[in-house]
């Protein structure tokens, strides 16, 4: 536990180095912009089940970690080598050249070339059946002994669980990040400034695939919920529990459902943050404190306060790191989030969004 | 003497087994100082964080800042005025408190999770601000260590500076070894002979009342938020003692302590024990540092030699199990002893020792009503 | 003649757009005990969540004792000597009988706030025997080692009972307090109210249950619909066609 601070305060922030202040600013939106998606998506899911299943689930960081693994997974599968010996070349010192190809090049031929390229975007196809898998075991196998538990409860069996995760991963992969390559393609930077009429302000374009990856799944989610029957019995749940359990639906089955959502959320987000950070088996717990805060200061079981404050928070912190503002409040990039959260929990007791009644005792 | 009988039993038992420490843990392999300190030091954690969580219920998830302000503190004490340990601690209980009483005002106006995330919020700026701007008394990164040239004013008025660092002292006697352990102890049966009486006084039926029913207590004429303030800030002076005495038996001061994985820890420790009992935190804090040194100091060399007395095939097979329990993965058996607690076991520790008295002692009770029924067949 | 002990003077509260309370002005005489009848949702509950400050209301007061206790914390309402006893149980659960009424009874004793943490509970002698002694009075004597949250419906209303009466209070506001009770029960809780009516304890009680209403007020409010409908003595109330009006026409 001796290690220096590595919650999500020093995560996903993209250095901005010089440049007049508008160019800072622009910046410094785009990267609170995105610490605002990594934190939505992971707090969405969160509050999700926090809604629904009345669950305090410790455990999201972990979904959070092994959706970054499948990633890992899935292109170190694609590696897998074939070794051939060229005879007729030799190496400098005399021995038969080998030569390695990835197995699904060598069947695939230019396809399987795309394939490695492009191994984090399509991990998201690997990780969507794992997540599924992964959280419907884990409501199925544990979670649902917990719906009538107290809160205190539910919180240290999924800590519990969190480490257990945690430390499975460590075992198999280490502890060191492991790096995962960004596709060629998307490996530069965009001209944002440009686009704006700015002049030359660079973005690197993985950063900019993973703000929009994160609205559109943000926009799946909330569609869901909208505009299908389906997710309209699942709001109505989150608003009254008791009453939809009268209506006949069954609620067990959709509670399944809700998890496993949360689940593939959470993991399609690790998929495509591994670019970003090389993902270690910590990674989820570094975010999992955050996104409570992120989750209560959205209010608790509310999926639009959860995204509001995601991106409130994520833009807020970018600004806090510009130096002009440090040196006007030394620290401030260090405490902006949590003094945000007491601020929040002291003016709006249920926080930004929040219902009366959750959560009070 | 204005305690009960059967409490003062209790109290003599609960001295007798900590002090003794020594000589039982010694078949486990456990009774070096350093490892029994910690297990005194982190008791006394436990049973002030259960004061808060398991009398009045509320669940604090940063008690760490106290422990890490106390340690903080006593460093402070030892570069400034003296090597002795006694104004170290006290400084460190009283500064903790302080820091309690701000950071308590302010979350008591809430409760349940949000009073949770407060707390949290709190400890985790602390956290990050003893990294960064606070450097100047935390010393960063590196920790809050002491140099041969701190002033320590009241040393130097009476004895000339040595040649090296003094060590920690208690009334003129070097503090370290079993020296060290057994002012940890003693303060740990002070602790508990205190948690004692506050459980068995008013007041602890108050902030257990609180914690039943507290809408309630505002219509039975009760202002409860002195109550709950009161119970915060004694469990940050109980957290600061252990973070005081921590520096004492090994003078440095960390930021990573205030961590929330290190407020998690004594969460764990509580509900190990069992929360709301009074013995259950220590035995808590005993079993999770027990488990952290024994186990984390396990190696497969070790496991082959622990099941050498089975035949080679299966002497393989329990190493290739449990390898990954032990070293480097002891988190995992503590993750795993933690869901089967929580699931099986929600009162801790103290439950199923509660659970197996009880089987003993209704067997016979039950043997007896059959033999009432069986003249009547 | 007897001076009001509570006076609710012009008060209303709405929810929304939900008349909850209107233009309600009432008088408690000192040492009387005045039931509150109505229909369901007439807005009786409310009226006493607001004279022991649970709920502020819109416009108005309330008046306990000569001094205006609207605005006031619920703690500083019952250290002034109003007490409610609620109409769903609210006690201790995971606290003993005896324990339940001994909280209470410090309350009485030792004011918002004591940090007595230095004191041994079960030395104190006086506030047990006190507890002791209104258990007793209710019936729950044998129990009072047991777990409160091990009890059924009727005992908790009983406890809570008597964790009222143990604060002597200068003001009970009794909510439906036989409701979920036996008949034998319910005529042991009249006895025992009366035995305070003796003692002159002034009582406020909101009852469906008429047979409890006549046998112990002194004075009977009609609320219907957040209004006062009628006031009088039982009798008067009992012939009034507007009060029969609202229980059989109204309610249905």
């Amino acid at each position: 536990m001796g290690r220096p601070p590595a919650d999500g305060m020093r995560l996903l922030h993209f250095p901005a180095r010089g440049g007049n202040i508008m160019d800072q600013f622009v910046l410094q939106l785009l990267n609170g912009l995105d610490k605002g998606a990594a934190y939505a998506l992971i707090a969405l899911g969160l509050t999700l089940v926090f809604g629904t299943l009345g669950v305090v689930n410790f455990a999201h960081g972990a979904l959070f970690m092994i959706g970054a693994f499948c990633a890992v997974v899935f292109s170190r599968l694609l590696q897998l080598e074939t070794v051939t010996v060229d005879p007729e070349k030799l190496t400098p010192w005399g021995s038969p050249m080998e030569i390695r190809t990835p197995l699904v090049q060598a069947w695939l031929g230019d396809f399987g070339a795309f394939l490695v390229e492009w191994s984090v975007p399509l991990s998201i196809l690997f990780a969507i059946p794992v997540m599924l898998f992964v959280g419907i075991a884990m409501e199925r196998g544990l979670i649902r002994f917990f719906y009538r538990r107290t809160h205190a409860e539910q919180i240290l069996v999924t800590f519990g669980l969190a480490i257990v995760l945690q430390e499975i991963v460590k075992a198999n992969f280490g502890a060191n990040p492991i790096p995962v390559a960004t596709p060629p393609a998307l490996s530069g930077s965009a001209d944002v400034g440009t686009w704006i009429g700015l002049g030359s302000i660079y973005y690197p374009w993985w950063r900019l695939i993973y703000l929009g990856f994160a609205l559109v799944v943000v926009g799946l989610v909330i569609s869901f919920l909208r505009f299908t029957t389906y997710g309209m019995v699942v709001r109505a749940g989150m608003e009254d529990r008791q009453t939809v359990g009268f209506l006949g639906i069954d609620i067990q089955r959709r509670f399944t459902v809700v998890f496993a959502i949360a689940a593939v959320v959470a993991g399609v987000a690790g998929v495509m943050y591994t670019p970003i950070v090389p993902p270690n088996y910590n990674i989820g717990m570094d975010f999992l404190v955050l996104s409570f805060v992120v989750v209560v200061v959205g209010g608790m079981g509310s999926v639009s306060g959860a995204v509001l404050a995601g991106f409130l928070l994520g833009i807020l912190q970018s600004f806090a790191a510009m130096n002009e503002i440090k040196n006007i409040i030394p620290g401030i990039d260090q405490v902006i989030i949590y003094l945000v959260a007491v601020v929040v929990l002291l003016t709006m007791p249920r926080g930004l969004l929040g219902r009366k009644g959750v959560m009070e005792r | 003497m204005a305690i009960l009988r059967n409490d003062l039993v209790r109290l003599a038992l609960f001295a007798l087994v900590i002090l003794t420490m020594p000589i039982w843990l010694a078949p486990i392999g456990a009774a070096y100082p350093d490892l029994m300190q910690k297990i005194a030091i982190y008791g006394i954690f436990a049973i002030g964080f259960n004061i808060l969580f398991g009398m009045t219920g509320y669940l604090s998830f940063g008690h760490a800042a106290f422990l890490g302000v106390g340690s903080y503190a006593a460093v402070w004490s030892f570069k400034l005025l003296t090597m002795s340990v006694i104004p170290a601690v006290l400084f460190a209980v009283v500064v903790a408190g302080l820091f309690a009483a701000v950071i308590g005002f302010v979350s008591l106006r809430r409760s349940g999770i949000y009073f949770s995330i407060l707390t949290l919020a709190f400890a985790q700026m602390s956290y990050n601000l003893a990294y960064s701007v606070l450097t100047p008394i935390t010393n960063g990164e590196t920790g809050l260590q002491l140099a041969l040239g701190d002033p320590r004013i009241l040393d130097r008025a009476f004895t000339d500076a040595g040649s090296g660092i003094p060590p920690p002292n208690l009334l003129g006697e070097e503090l370290s070894g079993l020296s060290g352990f057994f002012f940890c102890a003693a303060l740990l049966i002070l602790c508990f002979y205190l948690a004692m009486r506050i459980d068995r006084s008013p007041f602890g039926m108050m902030l257990k009342a609180i914690k039943s029913n507290q809408t309630r207590m505002a219509y039975t004429g009760f202002n409860t938020r002195p109550y709950t303030l009161a119970a915060f800030i004694i469990s940050g002076m109980y957290a600061g003692l252990a973070g005081g005495l921590l520096a004492a038996t090994d003078p440095l001061a960390g930021a990573e302590r205030m961590q929330w994985t290190a407020s998690g820890e004594v969460v764990l420790m509580t509900i190990l024990g069992g929360v709301g009992t009074l013995v259950g935190p220590v035995v808590g804090a005993g079993v999770i540092k027990y488990f952290e040194n024994i186990f984390s100091a396990f190696h497969e060399a070790k496991l082959h030699e622990a099941f050498s007395f089975l035949p080679d095939g299966l002497e393989n097979f329990f190493v290739t199990i449990t390898a990954p329990f032990v070293g480097e993965g002891w988190h995992l058996t503590l993750g795993v002893v933690f869901m089967l607690i929580v699931i099986f076991l929600p009162g801790g520790l103290m439950e199923g020792v509660r659970k197996i008295r009880n089987a003993f002692t209704r067997k016979p009770a039950s043997r007896e009503e059959t033999g009432r029924l069986a003249p009547a067949e | 003649m007897a001076n009001a002990v509570l006076h609710v003077a012009d008060v209303h509260k709405s929810f929304g757009g939900l008349r909850a309370l209107s233009d309600i002005d009432l008088q408690v005489m000192e040492g009387t005990t005045h039931a509150i009848i109505g229909p369901n949702g007439a807005g009786k509950s409310t009226l006493l969540n607001v004279c022991i400050g649970r709920i502020a209301p819109d416009t108005g007061a309330v008046v306990f004792d000569g001094q205006v206790i609207t605005g006031k914390q619920p703690h500083e309402i019952n250290q002034m000597g109003v007490v409610r006893v609620f109409q769903t149980p609210e006690i201790f659960p995971d606290l003993s009988l005896l324990h339940n009424v001994m909280v209470p009874a410090f309350a009485k004793r030792d004011g918002s706030f004591r940090l007595n943490a230095l004191q041994v509970t079960s030395r104190q002698t006086a506030i047990r025997e006190e507890a002791e002694h209104w258990l007793e009075d209710v019936g729950l004597y044998k129990q009072r080692e047991t777990l409160a949250a091990s009890l059924s419906r009727g005992d908790k209303r009983r406890l809570e009972l008597a964790m009222g009466l143990v604060q002597h209070p200068r003001l009970l506001l009794l909510d439906e307090p036989t409701a979920g009770m036996s008949r034998h029960d319910t005529n042991s809780t009249i006895d025992l109210l009366r035995k305070f009516k003796e003692r002159g304890m002034t009582k406020v009680i909101i009852e469906h249950d008429m047979h409890v209403v006549f046998s112990l007020a002194d004075r009977v409010t009609v609320l219907a619909q957040g209004r006062i409908i009628a006031d009088g003595k039982p009798d008067e109330v009992r012939g009034n066609p507007v009060v029969q009006e609202a229980y059989l026409g109204g309610a249905h």
